[in-house]
């Protein structure tokens, strides 16, 4: 904000001060005031109230019950609970690694290079970021259907002993889940990575040049660290969606077979809405709520780090 | 040197990366267009080309009514969070009042917060005054999610705005929202389109909020009528297919027309603040 901060000192020679372009300081808060009810309303005080739920057993009908830490020792020792934040980490290495690591690739190959039609290009990667969740999961399903699309081109290929029930396996149907959220994330990693390698100073690869860096050495000296806050933002908007997803579990597998594919949000919508347990559905909110806040303030500070 | 060769190495896995991007999409395009009693096997090309499936899955999906639905809610929620945060977004941009980095803080948080974390007593606090099965049970919450990142967004257009047009403005006699009617909004008319699109599509693509709000099945938005439609056709792709370009398609319109703005505001407004 040092930016901001100058461009402030600048407008404000008119009074002799560093005040804002003259403006009362008060009326501040009277443009504030309408958004900060309504955000308040229907955020900040649902958040604590979902707190408060949380120390408590309530079936969402009859009065609840004072249960102290109870339902949160439930999230991190009840089996069917605790494996769903697992899942959420498998999720992760799909939606936010896998796709990371494309677009690094796709970075350091075109980062020298004047790409043409690359607007076309962005647009085409960028299109499964804004297809309703719903309606990829339904297409998926399609094509991960014991005789869909992907089976038939595995038998016609000759692979047929490979074909499988996917979504019905219990060790594909969560990886499987995983690679839609790839598709999903993949475009969006590359258009930032992309956009941000070619943003790098030519000047710096001739120099790594000139002190005779190879391709590899160019990528980690040159193009990674320019990338660093592409990366920070890559990695903290896919590693939410994925520690969030539940369109694509609804949608592809209802959590099965067996709870092999439930996840938090999943198993939060099941406990307070289908078996009578909002309590532990707001423990699991709130811990969800602070596994993001952890992990987003961890990337960025890494990110900020590596950055001396 | 291997220059060609190289160019020629990343455009074809730029091509590769496209298609993979496409294909699914192609795959369910060619399927709805195939006749609701056709046999559909992979990605066959459709003979004869027809809109029957459409037709029929609109009819069954009651897919009209669902639309409207979204569209009122999408709508709405624009409209209320562009105007909320238009304010909230000035006041953090231009002005300085004590406590103001605080209050900012504030809304950031619901930038990060997973609404998953709010959405148990909002269901059971609007059951018990009678905002579930309404419009406005997914209206505003959502609007209050859309505030969080419109007061960042606006905040960062109206920093970058140049101080001098402001201070003209001022000398002329506007007052402080004179200001911001006369003189920014025309000028942040980029900044100010680039949020409405994001929150339309957010809004529009919504589920979870819905699937919780509206579970007394009176009144649906598209995207759970599709998932409603899912369970009750299992099996019949082109149906299917049909129906879930239904669902997606307005926003993949407004998507050919301003993708720029998609592609801006997602990848510039995560969280430099």
């Amino acid at each position: 904000m040092t930016a901001a901060a100058s461009v402030e000192a600048a407008g404000g020679r008119h009074r002799g001060d560093v005040r804002p372009p003259g403006e009362p300081r008060r009326i501040g808060y009277l443009y504030v005031l309408p958004g900060l009810l309504v955000y308040a309303a229907f955020v900040l005080v649902p958040f604590g109230h979902t707190l408060w739920i949380s120390f408590h057993a309530w079936d969402g009908i009859t009065p609840s019950a004072w249960v102290g830490l109870d339902n949160y020792r439930r999230v991190f020792t009840d089996p069917q609970v605790r494996e769903t934040f697992t899942h959420a980490l498998v999720l992760v290495l799909f939606y936010a690694l896998l796709p990371l690591v494309l677009g690094l690739l796709l970075a350091a190959l075109l980062s020298r290079m004047r790409v043409r039609g690359i607007s076309v290009f962005r647009a085409v990667l960028f299109l499964p970021q804004v297809v309703a969740l719903v309606s990829v999961g339904i297409v998926w399903r399609w094509i991960l259907a014991p005789d869909g699309p992907l089976n038939e081109g595995l038998r016609a290929a000759g692979l047929g002993s490979s074909a499988r029930p996917w979504l019905g396996d219990f060790g594909w149907a969560l990886p499987s889940v995983g690679l839609v959220g790839t598709w999903v994330m993949f475009g969006l990693a590359m258009v930032l990575l992309v956009a941000g390698a070619q943003k790098i100073p030519t000047s710096l690869y001739d120099a790594a040049r000139v002190d005779g860096a190879g391709p590899v050495r160019e990528f980690f000296v040159v193009t990674l660290p320019g990338l660093r806050n592409e990366i920070v933002v890559v990695l903290v908007l896919t590693t939410t969606a994925a520690l969030r997803s539940f369109d694509l579990v609804y949608v592809m597998t209802g959590g099965g077979p067996g709870t092999s594919t439930s996840v938090p949000s999943y198993r939060l919508y099941t406990a307070a809405f289908q078996t009578g347990e909002a309590g532990l559905g707001a423990a699991i909110g709130i811990v969800l709520a602070i596994a993001i806040f952890i992990v987003a303030f961890a990337i960025t500070r890494v990110g900020e780090r590596s950055s001396t | 040197m291997s220059g060609t060769l190289e160019r020629a190495v990343n455009y074809g896995l730029l091509v590769l990366f496209s298609v993979l991007a496409l294909a699914p999409i192609a795959g369910i395009l060619l399927t709805a267009f195939h006749g609701p009693d056709a046999v559909v096997s992979g990605f066959a090309i459709p003979d004869p080309f027809t809109l029957d499936s459409f037709r029929q899955a609109w009819k069954e999906g009651a897919f009209g009514s669902s639309l409207w639905t979204s569209a009122m809610i999408t709508s709405t929620t624009v409209a209320l969070s562009t105007v909320l945060s238009l304010l909230t977004g000035y006041a953090f941009g231009t002005m300085r009042f004590r406590g103001s980095s605080f209050l900012f803080y504030v809304f950031l948080f619901g930038l990060l917060m997973p609404f998953e974390a709010t959405i148990i007593p909002l269901y059971f606090d609007f059951r018990r005054i009678g905002l579930t099965d309404t419009v406005w049970g997914v209206i505003l919450p959502s609007t209050a999610l859309s505030i969080a990142f419109g007061t960042f967004w606006m905040r960062a257009f109206f920093l970058s705005a140049p101080r001098s047009l402001i201070e003209a403005a001022r000398i002329d006699g506007a007052s402080s929202l004179g200001v911001l009617v006369r003189v920014l909004l025309p000028y942040g008319r980029p900044a100010i389109l680039t949020m409405v699109v994001l929150v339309f599509m957010w809004t529009w693509n919504d589920f979870l909020l819905s699937l919780v709000m509206l579970s007394g099945q009176n009144i649906l938005t598209a995207p759970l009528s599709l998932v409603f439609f899912q369970t009750q056709r299992q099996t019949h792709v082109q149906l299917l297919a049909a129906a879930s370009i239904i669902v997606a398609f307005p926003v993949l319109l407004v998507y050919v027309f301003l993708q720029r703005h998609f592609i801006r505001g997602m990848v510039s407004g995560s969280l430099k603040g």
